[in-house]
């Protein structure tokens, strides 16, 4: 294939919000099929660092280039183009509340593709079945969901062009573990037959050692990137908190990728 | 080879040949999101009997979207007794065949067909008995408000002082501006029209009464009234609605605060405040603007317009009007901060509800406007 294998590239990225500087010369790369997990503490700006990836935001500073074009110089064909090639999932999944479930993952798919009504209300419905939600969620409104029926149903909206580029902003919080590892699951399978690309915020460690490939954790305004073997003998003290605290342990024990992290 | 070609300028294809007794389905190119439109419309088309290959030695490109197509393609062959068989399936899209396979469900059959007619007499009945239970909330929620307000009356310092001072400050202050303005130009309008038609009888002077009455009694306080429930109770509904919506009103009931008197009773009593000290600033912008027509067009002078004005209204006239102002707003403020309540957890019932508030207690104002009139003519006031 001739596309170059990083889909996701960010050059000397800087974020201002008036005189606080977040993010500071910013680097970072994302490799095409990976699971990229970004963490960090409160207020290091995860959330908008995915916002500037997709182009949500504009940053002070720096380039970000995403499957090749400049987020931040895009002409209205090219984004339009461009934005059809990725799905994002939002924190409580932003269902568009006057519309029905289906209806909500339909409009992606008559705003941009030729596909038939018929065949277009049985492919959102393969989306929910997918995304492990009953069939007759098709015709509820959000608001009739729980938080993580919605979230699951924003997860199908997001897949409903079959991107090759996932954002998932923090897709597990909120969920029960049942259900958390349930995504977790959908996330693997959904990356090896389709070859995603996935880049997630998110807190949870499980998930961290369940599908993550790389981690970027932001911390002092940039991001420190590795696998999770390697950010375990980071000696950045948020970073140690982080991995080698009591959650950091027992997660690590029960994912079984890291030899003898478990407490016994 | 038909194929299915789109802006992108993939193309995925599907050739019909055949292969001694078998029907021979090539499927080729990219089977994904931008071409099954077309290859599904072609499907569609086709004519399935007898033995039948689906070969997918040639698809280059697969996707969920592609894999469904390719099983519905089978599922239909199915359902009107063709015998297909599955060729070619490469190793890498064997895996995705089969996660879709598990997600694909049965297709929900969505209600069933009634007569128009029929429909149309559900919905109405329907409608009627909402409409009846939201009076008889209303009704429910006026005695809330009632005996929320009881309790601030009885011990004052559960009612709420800064809140209360700023909701005066916000929905009276603010409006001088606009009320002023609007009321200015009702008493030009009611001026002018009425010189217009009093000056065919000589009578141009009685222009005075009609507008210091016109004004006092009715136009003052409806034309505040319809401005406040515009701008006031509007506001009070997207508030306490955008409130419901984040769980906030939730919250106050889990930490023991009656959202009635917390968020409800203050409004109100704003209200109750407020709208007869911007129906007495309205009246008298009325009539300034009445003096200032009537000084221009009919040349009388500002002394003989104050003359005439008060030959023309008693003490009754100007309460009569004052009457219904604290009522008027006492109606705004229920309505706004019960319609607000009534929000349930998504962004459209919000503005659902604030224009059901609106129109609500614009509607229940000139209602009970209508009912002071009669009561009046009655008392002979």
């Amino acid at each position: 294939m001739a596309a170059p294998s990083a889909v996701i590239e960010i050059d000397g990225l800087v974020t201002r919000f008036g005189q606080a500087v977040i993010h500071e010369d910013l680097d970072l790369s994302v490799e095409r099929g990976e699971v990229f997990a970004i963490v960090g503490g409160s207020g290091t700006g995860k959330s908008v660092l995915l916002r500037e990836i997709v182009g949500l935001m504009r940053p002070a500073e720096g380039r970000v280039r995403v499957l090749g074009h400049d987020v931040a110089r895009l002409d209205p064909g090219a984004a339009r183009h461009l934005r059809r090639r990725w799905g994002m999932l939002f924190q409580d999944g932003a269902l568009f509340s006057s519309l029905t479930v289906g209806e909500n993952i339909d409009l992606p798919l008559k705003e941009h593709t030729d596909i038939d009504p018929a065949t277009r209300r049985r492919l959102a419905q393969l989306k929910l079945g997918l995304v492990g939600l009953p069939a007759d969620t098709v015709d509820k409104y959000p608001a009739e969901l729980s938080g993580g029926m919605r979230k699951r149903a924003g997860l199908a909206r997001a897949l409903a062009l079959d991107p090759e580029l996932l954002f998932l902003d923090e897709p597990t919080a909120g969920l029960d573990p049942i259900a958390a590892n349930g995504v977790d699951e959908l996330v693997r399978s959904l990356r090896r037959a389709l070859g995603l690309t996935v880049v997630m915020v998110t807190h949870d460690l499980d998930s961290l050692h369940a599908i993550s490939d790389r981690i970027g954790v932001l911390v002092d305004k940039r991001i420190r990137v590795g696998t999770i073997a390697s950010l375990i003998q980071d000696d950045h003290p948020w970073i140690r908190d982080y991995f080698r605290g009591p959650r950091g342990r027992a997660a690590a024990g029960g994912g079984g990728k890291v030899g003898g992290g478990g407490e016994g | 080879m038909p194929a299915s070609e789109t802006a992108s300028g993939k193309t995925g294809g599907l050739a019909i040949g055949r292969e001694g007794a078998r029907t021979l389905l090539v499927a080729s190119g990219e089977w994904t999101i931008d071409t099954i439109g077309g290859l599904a419309r072609q499907i569609a088309s086709l004519d399935l009997a007898g033995e039948m290959v689906l070969d997918l030695r040639q698809v280059a490109a697969l996707d969920t979207s592609g894999a469904y197509l390719i099983l519905h393609l089978l599922g239909e062959a199915q359902r009107r007794r063709a015998a297909m068989t599955l060729g070619g399936l490469q190793e890498r899209h064997a895996g995705l065949l089969r996660t879709i396979e598990r997600a694909m469900v049965p297709v929900a059959i969505k209600g069933e067909w009634r007569h128009p007619w029929l429909a149309v007499l559900e919905r109405l009945g329907r409608n009627s008995v909402e409409q009846l239970q939201e009076g008889r909330d209303l009704v429910a929620f006026l005695g809330a408000v009632a005996i929320a307000l009881g309790r601030a009356l009885i011990r004052p310092s559960r009612l709420r002082l800064p809140a209360l001072f700023s909701h005066m400050e916000r929905a009276g202050f603010n409006a001088l501006l606009i009320v002023g303005l609007l009321a200015f130009l009702i008493g030009i309008v009611l001026a002018y029209q009425g010189a217009d038609q009093l000056a065919r009888f000589g009578a141009q002077i009685f222009t005075v009464n009609l507008v210091a009455i016109g004004m006092l009694r009715e136009m003052g306080v409806l034309m505040t009234a319809i401005i406040v429930a515009g701008r006031s109770g509007s506001a009070f509904t997207a508030q306490i609605g955008t409130m419901q919506v984040n769980e906030e009103i939730d919250a106050l009931r889990t930490i023991g605060l009656d959202p009635i008197e917390l968020l409800a009773v203050p409004r109100i009593l704003a209200l109750l405040i407020v709208l007869p000290l911007l129906t007495f600033y309205a009246d008298m912008m009325g009539l300034l603007g009445g003096a200032v027509m009537a000084i221009l067009v009919l040349d009388i002078s500002f002394a003989q317009f104050a003359s005439q004005a008060a030959l023309a209204v008693k003490a009754s006239t100007f309460f009569v009007g004052m009457v219904k102002a604290p009522l008027f707003g006492f109606v705004i403020g229920l309505v706004g901060c019960y319609e607000g309540l009534q929000v349930s957890r998504s962004a459209e019932s919000v503005g659902l509800r604030t224009t059901r508030s609106v129109v609500a207690s614009i509607f229940i104002i000139i209602v009970l406007d209508a009912g002071f009139s009669i009561l009046f003519a009655l008392l002979r006031i």
